[in-house]
């Protein structure tokens, strides 16, 4: 089997006040995982190696790149939602942080104090902190959190002892008034960022980082294109891990690196080299985002000798889909067209959510899938339902699809193969 | 000769298929070495081609048969064998059910799988049965000897069997609670059966399919549906996987 080291940086950890011994083992167990999921994967494009360093950096050299900004005053956030105005703290030269929230480990954690009937990635991500077992969560300067769901809402009161949390109402309508309660709502944040960074954000700063920001957004889009060829240029694992580490690497450097993988996979695409052959079956995947380290679901379709060629998720193009008009040059005019990005993303917790729905079938169409699988995670109670009616649209559409209801424990995995792999069957024909 | 092999979580199934016929078949337990057992099954054919499903269809694969499909492939394939216009399966296995509906060709349309739990699978049924005191094979013919409506509430395996033992306590009658826990499978696989829509004919396969309250209890929550069994249910499995390892 094939090696791979997440590194070990215990002094920085120490400095974090991490339980490093535990830690340790979860960096140990990550290796492991990375190692049996990916590096075994047939025919990788040979520029997923700076992703792979990511991974292996993603305990220490990273994690070393935000310590050195605090030193120098930059603001680090941590975030969990897709709905944080990203833009604002790169404005104030300050970092995001995706926070992780995919990993079963740190779930006990969580449950000696959150009830257990709340979704595993609340759970996880609580129990990050709560167990001093990711050096993010120790490094940031404060937590932004969202109320899109009760579970959320409500943990961030608990999380608020462990961590300076600060919270943003996100309407759930689409209205008029409620595009002005969420600017309202960015105004504050934007004045909480100054407050921390001690730095006046300008209009030629929020000009600059929207402009980077959008560099990002527009290479995910390039590599989401890109997938919709048959044969597919590469896995969608890979595709989903490169999504994962948009959420914590630095933005600039990033948007290089997926350009330079996606310059590789345009040659595949003209040679017509691919992953698997033409004849694999295509797999969309809509629904609840998989945080870091959540691969269960693309690891169980893609050893079946498919091929995932779409994320409509937030770990996906949710995130990456709509960019910011890099022409305005008055705050007001900037912050306008910036919520107004926003406004656009179709997460579950808006109602009447119709923009969806017809999102769903548009990347169907657009990324040559065969059939779609809707992901949610256990008690997630706005994408459970929310299936119903991508269902029927599936229906309507005459379009083959599975919904799958899981959580991060391996339990169901027999189950899980056992009906990917008959919908499988059921695409081949 | 076309062999397919099931390999269940309970039980290892074997199916010959020969000209359009199915030409022997062979039933043992799993025991702790399926890929042993497998093995010692296979001897006694001399098949040109072996497909492999079941839970233990990855590891068959990967040491003897020459393909692998699911159980839901190969249940499709092996009713229809029997029933060739059937268009929906109920299979009851010793550790999952399923429905499964099909288009007039007898391809999947649609499926459902039990989730974690053990709740409405032949797993379920025996450990009732054990409550009680039944056989297996008693378990079903004592329900029948029952006219009382008895219901029992609870879904979960666990709760169900304190429920079962609270009404032992309360003095009713083993025929009439044998009743309620087959009407609480039973119940639970029309909630199935509903969500993925069925037809006309129902064929029940899997081992439970051999209990005749279940049988006679899902044709009467079905009303006016015609309920269906092969001779052997418990290999529709295998003979899929044959009638599959055949058509290559
Ligand atoms: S699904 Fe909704 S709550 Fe979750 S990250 Fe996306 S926008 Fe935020
Ligand atoms: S997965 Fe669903 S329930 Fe969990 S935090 Fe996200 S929106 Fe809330």
């Amino acid at each position: 089997m094939v090696e791979f080291e997440v590194k070990a940086y215990p002094e920085l950890w120490q400095e974090l006040d991490m339980d490093v011994e535990r830690f340790d083992k979860a960096r140990q167990m990550l290796g492991n995982a990375y190692a049996a999921m990916y590096l075994s994967q047939r025919n990788r494009p040979g520029k997923m190696a700076y992703f792979d360093t990511m991974i292996a950096e993603i305990h220490g050299g990273r994690v070393q790149e935000l310590v050195d900004a605090k030193k120098e005053g930059r603001p680090v956030v941590g975030t969990f939602c897709v709905y944080i105005p990203e833009e604002v703290v790169v404005a104030a030269n300050g970092i995001c942080v995706g926070l992780c929230g995919g990993s079963q480990g740190s779930i006990p954690d969580a449950e000696k104090i959150l009830p257990r009937n709340i979704c595993p990635m609340v759970k996880s991500a609580f129990g990050f902190k709560a167990g001093r077992i990711c050096p993010y969560f120790q490094a940031v300067d404060f937590v932004y959190g969202e109320t899109t769901c009760d579970a959320k809402k409500k943990t961030w009161e608990i999380l608020d002892r462990l961590v300076p949390t600060y919270v943003m109402e996100i309407p759930q309508m689409k209205n008029k008034r409620d595009k002005a309660l969420w600017l309202e709502e960015v105004k504050d944040f934007k004045a909480k960022v100054e407050e921390v960074s001690g730095k006046k954000i300008s209009e030629d700063d929020l000009a600059r980082a929207i402009k980077v920001i959008n560099g990002k957004r527009l290479a995910l889009q390039r590599l989401t294109r890109l997938r919709s060829h048959n044969p597919a240029p590469i896995s969608g694992k890979d595709a989903l891990l490169i999504e994962q580490i948009a959420f914590y690497d630095e933005p600039v450097r990033f948007a290089e690196k997926v350009n330079e993988l996606c310059d590789e996979l345009d040659d595949r695409v003209k040679s017509g080299h691919g992953v698997l052959p033409a004849d694999a079956p295509r797999v969309m995947v809509s629904g609840t985002p998989m945080a870091l380290p959540n691969w269960k679901l693309h690891h169980i379709v893609e050893s079946a000798e498919a091929v995932i060629v779409n994320e409509e998720s937030c770990i996906g193009t949710r995130y990456f889909k709509d960019l910011i008009d890099e022409d305005r040059k008055s705050m007001a005019e900037q912050l306008d067209v910036l919520t107004d990005r926003y406004m656009r993303i179709d997460c579950s917790c808006f109602t009447p959510n119709n923009e969806r729905i017809d999102q769903v079938i548009k990347e169907y169409r657009q990324s040559g899938a065969q059939g779609i699988i809707h992901y949610s995670l256990q008690f997630c109670h706005t994408y459970n339902i929310e299936e119903i009616r991508i269902k029927e649209a599936c229906q309507q559409e005459g379009i083959p699809y599975l919904s799958i209801e899981t959580d991060y424990s391996p339990e169901d995995v027999g189950q899980l193969q056992t009906r990917v792999e008959a919908f499988l069957e059921q695409i081949r024909g | 000769m076309y062999v397919g092999i099931d390999l269940g979580s309970r039980t290892v199934k074997i199916a010959a298929w020969q000209d359009g016929e199915l030409i022997g078949h062979q039933i043992r337990e799993s025991s702790f070495d399926p890929h042993k057992q497998s093995l010692e099954m296979l001897a006694g054919f001399d098949p040109v081609r072996v497909v492999a499903t079941g839970y233990g269809r990855h590891l068959a694969h990967k040491h003897f048969a020459h393909e692998m499909i699911t159980e839901i492939k190969a249940h499709a394939l092996g009713a229809r064998h029997y029933f060739p216009d059937c268009r929906t399966i109920v299979d009851i296995g010793g550790q999952d059910s399923k429905v499964i509906s099909l288009d007039e060709a007898g391809r999947v349309t649609n499926f459902q799988m039990n989730d974690k739990c053990a709740a409405g699978t032949g797993r379920f049924l025996e450990i009732m049965a054990a409550t009680l005191g039944y056989s297996l094979d008693e378990f079903g013919p004592a329900a029948l000897g029952s006219a009382a409506e008895a219901s029992i509430n609870s879904m979960c395996t666990v709760f169900a069997e304190s429920e079962v033992i609270s009404m032992k306590n309360r003095g009713v009658p083993p025929q009439d609670i044998a009743m309620a826990v087959h009407l609480s499978v039973v119940s639970r696989l029309v909630g199935m059966l509903n969500r993925v829509g069925y037809g006309e004919c129902i064929v029940f396969s899997g081992g439970v399919a051999r209990n005749p309250c279940m049988v006679k209890m899902l044709a009467m929550k079905l009303d006016g549906v015609r309920v269906v069994s092969p001779a052997h249910p418990d290999i529709v499995g295998a003979l899929g996987a044959a009638i599959q390892a055949g058509r290559n």
